[in-house]
């Protein structure tokens, strides 16, 4: 097929983009070679929109080994020990075919962990679907639930912490994050960087077959109402094989036979040998009739675009082939020698004995387009004038019943139950808490791990929602006890080609960056994932955080149930009444307006870490810190996971009790501690100028406020427990 | 004393197996499914997991696995074996056990803590409990147990019903069932009672850390009770 513009575009190249390849080859690229350039030039793997502004997050720390650019972002947790971890996202396959898309997100980014060396240990996911009333939500839900079970159960690896949001700016196109930690010791963890001249290239895992070509243009493309068509673009996944090669890779990780290694993902064949070659600054040269085909009359096209799952790309030293494949054919997965590295610099195919493609791999990858788009600035929207007469009408009983009730605070028992959350023996805190905690195998360490995310803040002003997102993963880390250390970021977005939405990607970007940078919470790892919108119409910005922290005794590990009665609740942090997009404001007074809370990242800091400060002298019993649905909402949590009550004495302030009580201001917890703690307790707190308030006593049953408002257990555990079960049975 | 966790391709409670019966005192080894010889064993454990994916029925292409022709053998020659979830699942398609898995009433996977009934002490997993509920963990998606009314009238009058899922305090009923199976079942005992399948996981049952410490009494009495 001879090759010009037309058929370049609809590669999901730009017309300028196309004759930039031409300029580059000096010649016209055969269909093969546009193939690899369409794979390799679109937004998901290119990164073209996204590079300029990610540049300015900050990735450096002490304690990281590793920052973006490789196959995941990795920490250092002491004793010779480390974390590998990222967060992915797979939302428009999800949308097509929930099942497989959920599943292949949860396959490939725990491929992306291992590949570095590390087992994975804990997988967490943020799933954000449509208006309940949506015809499509239930469906996707219960689909992408079963997916994310599917594959993480066949793997045997916890789901340990989640987040699930419901909002009309998904119905036509769902989110579906999926993140995974890793442990691996320091001295042995493997990069995609190839070394050597003449090393064998080596294609282990599944057989190559025709799904999922073209996914990741896919990714980069906005959905109309064709998007069915795009169904064989889904990829499908195969947990069992890839719990197959988990084991062989690590068992030949063991050993020193690996050089480099890379999964294939996104655009498969392609962007893996492109990667190993680009880093090592070498050339690859590939016989493709080698490569272990699934289907048959495979073309060169085709081997080099599809995404089947479970495959690696490995480079061996010379003369380790045959250990290598003992270890694959014990595992029964495919092993070929398909290629090997040269210093021709580029990256060469052969097909039956022709040569199919050349290209200079420094072509296609540092000659990539990269945009500096046009975009936005957002203004602070104005503060809402909600009158005292219309808060005055509310009883509080009544509000926090529906609010507890509702499809964003309720609990999602009903989805992690799928999930087995307790395998490997090592899970210390299931999902529901703030964080979901495993210890480190046969250690006393233990890590903590969260993912965030605030797309009604962002989409209010995404320069505040973008720092508030980090500030509230730095809070569920601390609340378990953990010292934070590093975050990965999955950024959510609509087109970049459209000024407001790009605008949305920068400020969110810039908030991320103020907060990692002030609270020395660096990122590491990450992805970005544009084009989430149907036709005209973008998501609300969505930037999930999935932060990681260390906790150096296990047994020191905070969880929220109250534990005792007569012990004494502090608020830590003050309350200043901020009710603008809260999410009372939101539902009950169906005010959408006003800008989010205010981040103070001062406070956020102090209050955090004189927390932990306190948990680590054993003062703190439990602990939460206070988010979305406010105060009233926290403790109703702490009382219905310790089944304890709570009797409260607002403080005669002036504030109205409605937005004393729901209002979500920032960098606040609350803590139990012992009534005789109280004093030692207050001269720390005020040592480190941390505002704080006495909240309340923990009583056997009952949350009583000032002596007038009761609510019982059973009652809140009904309005907490029970609309997600009902909504999906 | 001495055990043997069988290792299939898509195991993945394996490790977990071994992490308990060394804490308990055994002397564990781990063995590959392609293996022909069993190692002299005490106890042979059939770990949980998916082996080969699942993807036939659950537990039958394990149960043709090489080892598996030396665990019957041992089985028949009156030995120890136990299998947990998708080792039951093995258990029932080697025939060893009676009955079948299905999939789950309500068509989900179900991971949480259950309390489980103990039916029957005269056996060595049992045996010199002093307790008669257990609180154990499950996590499957094909743990619907199913035979025949013969086949139940058999197993009943046998006493080979090994444990019913029940309340805290006992009581067998509905409403306590998480997955569908018949009379409650959670775990049957071959006629002779020296093989043991069960959907719960006692291994992850072993540290006040986790999910309880029920799996801890189990291990502790089996191991005694092996002496």
């Amino acid at each position: 097929m001879e090759v010009n513009e037309q058929i370049a575009i609809d590669h999901g190249l730009k017309s300028d983009e196309y004759k930039k390849i031409c300029q580059l080859l000096k010649r016209t690229p055969n269909i093969t070679e546009l193939g690899i350039f369409s794979a390799m030039w679109n937004e998901h793997c290119s990164y073209k929109s996204s590079r300029l502004h990610l540049k300015k997050l900050p990735t450096k720390g002490k304690k990281v080994i590793q920052g973006p650019g490789e196959n995941a972002g990795v920490i250092d947790i002491e004793d010779g020990d480390a974390i590998v971890f990222k967060i992915e996202s797979h939302n428009h396959p999800s949308f097509i075919e929930p099942y497989q898309g959920a599943a292949t997100g949860v396959g490939g980014i725990m491929r992306d962990v291992f590949t570095m060396g590390a087992r994975p240990i804990a997988n967490l996911n943020s799933i954000h679907f449509g208006s309940p009333q949506h015809k499509k939500t239930k469906n996707l839900l219960r689909g992408v639930v079963h997916g994310i079970g599917g594959y993480g159960n066949c793997m045997g690896v916890p789901t340990i912490a989640g987040q699930t949001s419901f909002d009309s700016s998904y119905n036509g196109n769902i989110l579906v994050n999926a993140m995974t930690l890793g442990l691996v010791k320091k001295n042995k963890i493997f990069y995609s960087k190839a070394a050597g001249l003449n090393k064998p290239v080596i294609y282990v895992g599944s057989k190559t077959g025709r799904d999922g070509i073209h996914g990741a243009s896919m990714a980069s493309a906005s959905f109309d109402e064709k998007i069915e068509e795009k169904k064989p673009t889904v990829q499908v996944g195969d947990p069992f094989t890839e719990k197959l090669l988990l084991e062989a890779c690590l068992e030949l990780m063991a050993g020193d036979s690996i050089i480099a290694i890379q999964d294939m993902g996104a655009a498969g064949l392609t962007s893996s040998s492109i990667e190993m070659a680009s880093k090592g600054n070498l050339g690859i040269e590939i016989d493709l009739n080698k490569v272990p085909c699934r289907e048959t009359k495979m073309t060169p096209y085709e081997i080099m675009l599809s995404e089947s799952q479970e495959r690696m790309l490995i480079v061996l030293e010379n003369g380790k082939e045959d250990i290598a494949k003992k270890i694959f054919d014990k595992w029964n997965l495919d092993f070929a020698v398909i290629g090997k590295t040269t210093n021709s610099k580029n990256i060469e195919l052969f097909f039956n004995q022709e040569q199919v493609a050349k290209i200079p791999v420094n072509i296609l990858v540092e000659n990539s387009p990269m945009y500096d788009r046009k975009w936005k600035k957002s203004k602070l929207p104005k503060k809402n004038k909600i009158k005292n007469e219309v808060l005055n009408k509310l009883k509080i009983k009544d509000v926090l019943k529906k609010i507890l009730s509702n499809q964003n605070i309720c609990s999602k028992e009903w989805i992690w139950q799928q999930y087995d959350h307790t395998v490997m023996g090592d899970t210390i805190q299931k999902p529901g808490g703030d964080s979901g905690v495993v210890r480190v195998h046969g250690t006393n360490k233990a890590v903590a791990a969260s993912v965030d995310s605030s797309a009604v803040y962002c989409w209010a002003h995404p320069l505040t929602g973008g720092k508030q997102v980090v500030a509230e993963s730095w809070r569920n880390l601390i609340s378990v006890g953990a010292t934070p250390i590093a975050i990965t970021n999955c950024l959510n977005f609509g087109s970049p080609e459209k000024e407001d939405n790009m605008g949305e990607f920068v400020e969110c970007v810039q908030g991320i960056g103020e907060a990692s940078k002030y609270l020395n919470f660096p990122v590491v790892s990450g992805n970005v994932s544009f084009y989430n919108q149907t036709k005209e119409v973008g998501i609300k910005p969505t930037p999930s955080i999935g932060g990681v922290g260390l906790i150096k005794d296990y047994k020191k590990m905070i969880s929220m149930d109250l534990k005792e009665v007569d012990n004494l609740v502090l608020i830590i942090g003050k309350t200043e009444g901020h009710i603008d997009q809260s999410l009372f404001t939101r539902t009950i007074l169906d005010e959408k307006n006003g800008p989010p809370p205010e981040v103070n990242l001062f406070n956020e800091k102090n209050n955090g870490e004189t927390i932990l400060n306190l948990i680590g002298k054993g003062f703190v019993k439990s602990a939460h810190d206070i988010s979305l649905g406010g105060l009233l909402v926290a403790i109703s949590k702490m009382c219905i996971k310790g089944d304890k009550g709570i009797k409260i004495n607002k403080s005669k302030n002036l504030m109205n009790e409605i937005e004393y009580f729901f209002s979500e201001d920032q960098g606040r917890y609350l803590i139990e501690i012992n009534k005789e703690d109280l004093k030692e307790v207050a001269k720390i707190l005020d040592k480190n100028s941390v505002y704080y308030e006495e909240f309340g006593i923990i009583t056997k049953n009952d949350i009583i406020i000032n002596e007038k408002t009761k609510l019982t257990i059973d009652e809140l555990k009904s309005y907490y427990t029970s609309w997600l079960t009902k909504y999906m049975s | 004393m001495k055990s043997s966790v069988i290792t299939f391709p898509g195991s993945n409670c394996d490790r977990d197996m071994d992490v308990a019966l060394k804490k308990f005192g055994f002397n564990n080894k781990m063995v590959w499914h392609d293996n022909n010889e069993l190692p002299k064993s005490d106890l042979v454990v059939l770990p949980g997991g998916f082996s080969y994916g699942d993807y036939l029925r659950c537990g039958s292409m394990a149960s043709k696995s090489r080892i598996m022709q030396s665990v019957i053998n041992f089985a028949k020659s009156g030995g120890l074996v136990m299998g947990i979830c998708n080792g039951f699942q093995i258990l029932v398609e080697t025939g060893l056990v009676p009955g079948v898995l299905l999939r789950n009433k309500y068509l989900e996977f179900i991971c949480k803590n259950v309390f489980v009934k103990l039916d029957n002490k005269e056996n060595t997993y049992f045996k010199n409990l002093n307790k008669d509920v257990l609180e154990f963990h499950i996590a499957h998606n094909e743990g619907n147990y199913f035979c025949t009314k013969d086949q139940l009238k058999e197993i009943k009058d046998n006493n080979q019903i090994a444990i019913y899922y029940c309340n805290k305090e006992g009581k067998i009923e509905d409403q306590y069932n998480p997955n569908g199976s018949i009379k409650n079942i959670a775990g049957i005992f071959n006629k002779e009672k020296n093989v043991l399948g069960m959907m719960p996981h006692p291994e992850r049952m072993i540290d006040q850390s986790l999910s309880g410490e029920d799996g801890s009494i189990f291990f502790k009495n089996l191991i005694n009770n092996i002496k």
